[in-house]
């Protein structure tokens, strides 16, 4: 940790920032979070980063957890907390006042349409950057980035329920093939 | 939409029956939502609200979710505040909010603790290195999916924009703020010129 500043503050201004800037939710983030937990903060190292996210997508719950476990190693439990009501606290009063000032209006208005197709495409390169982010941090081997593409190619063409290909992966870390 | 909307009076089986929820209904509901849910959550909101207990329609559910989704930020999160916050207020909001974050956080934070003490021994380290190479596979699937509509109805525009946001963030590494307040304005501008063309031309 190389800020003067207390640790919890930084979570607040950071995940608050992001918070309002996660446009497609929390995995478009995933790459700001990585740029400052791993390069800027030194929070954590690469292979911290990868272990916390699997970790985020074993879990129940929403996906935004993985701020969660990023805050709590920062800050312990405190920093959890903190982390996670940052980066969810100001969106969630975002939408709450806008929600009202929709049923209110109830205008015929095309800019929500306008503005919503043109998030579209921004929130998908952004979570193109997280694919190729984690990626890197995760696929040390070629072996690792076949069980990635593997896992892709299974997601995509079919209705298998995920968590058999995140157990898949255990299972082959296990026994030490990755 | 009030439930008691005109609509309210027809026989059709998908309007909501039920009368609106309470504060422990709207906390319990989000956090059986939440402990459902692994990797997306929103497929099980959608089976709560609107099959389970019938707090909306279908319509209404998607109406609600496509403005959670076009604000920033967690859109499932949004949406438990939007929703409870229509039915109770601004206390219906936090409690829907509790339910969805709370008991998932509580398992997590066990989780964190128990990676902060054993995160070095061998076997766990190998076993998450698998678990982070296909779960990172399942995001690169997601991500695939959401591109299909555009390649299919090739929207060259959204391709490009899409480009160049994944170098600007993924090659270049740039802080997402700085990248967004270009590429927002951009592509709304971009988007309302398409659509305002498209229109004189009819």
């Amino acid at each position: 940790m190389n800020s003067d500043a207390n640790p919890i503050w930084t979570l607040v201004w950071t995940f608050g920032l992001m918070s309002l800037f996660a446009v497609g939710g929390a995995n478009a983030a995933i790459p700001e979070m990585h740029r400052i937990a791993v390069d800027v903060q030194h929070w954590m190292t690469d292979k911290q980063f990868a272990d916390v996210f699997a970790i985020s997508q074993m879990s129940p719950g929403p996906n935004v957890l993985i701020v969660t476990l990023i805050g709590y190693s920062v800050a312990g439990v405190g920093g959890a907390l903190v982390a996670t009501l940052a980066m969810c606290v100001p969106t969630a009063v975002l939408a709450y006042y806008v929600s009202r000032l929709f049923a209110r209006s109830r205008t015929h208005s095309r800019w929500p349409a306008i503005i919503q197709a043109a998030l579209v495409p921004l929130s998908i390169g952004l979570m193109s950057a997280s694919g190729l982010i984690l990626a890197l941090t995760s696929d040390r081997t070629w072996i690792a980035a076949m069980v990635t593409v593997a896992a892709a190619v299974l997601a995509f063409a079919t209705r298998l329920n995920p968590l058999w290909m995140l157990l898949a992966g255990g299972c082959l870390g296990f026994a030490g093939v990755i | 939409m009030p439930p008691d909307s005109p609509t309210a009076a027809s026989p059709a089986p998908d309007i909501p029956t039920s009368t609106p929820p309470g504060l422990i209904a709207l906390f319990v509901a989000f956090a059986k939502i939440s402990l459902a849910g692994f990797g997306g959550v929103l497929v099980w909101a959608r089976r709560a609200i609107v099959d389970q207990h019938r707090w909306m329609t279908a319509d209404e559910f998607n109406e609600t979710y496509a403005l959670c989704h076009f604000l920033p930020g967690p859109n499932v999160v949004n949406l438990s505040v939007v929703f409870g916050s229509r039915f109770r207020g601004i206390p219906g909001g936090i409690a829907a909010f509790a339910g969805l974050l709370g008991p998932p956080m509580l398992i997590v934070t066990i989780l964190a603790a128990l990676y902060a003490h054993f995160g070095e021994i061998d076997a766990l380290r190998r076993i998450l290195a698998g678990v982070s190479c296909a779960a990172v596979g399942l995001l690169i699937s997601a991500v695939f999916r959401m591109m299909m509509p555009l390649v299919k109805r090739r929207d060259l525009i959204g391709l490009v924009v899409m480009a160049a946001v994944f170098t600007a963030i993924g090659l270049l590494r740039l802080p997402l703020p700085a990248v967004l307040l270009v590429a927002i304005p951009l592509s709304i501008a971009i988007t309302f010129a398409i659509r305002r063309g498209v229109r004189h031309e009819f």
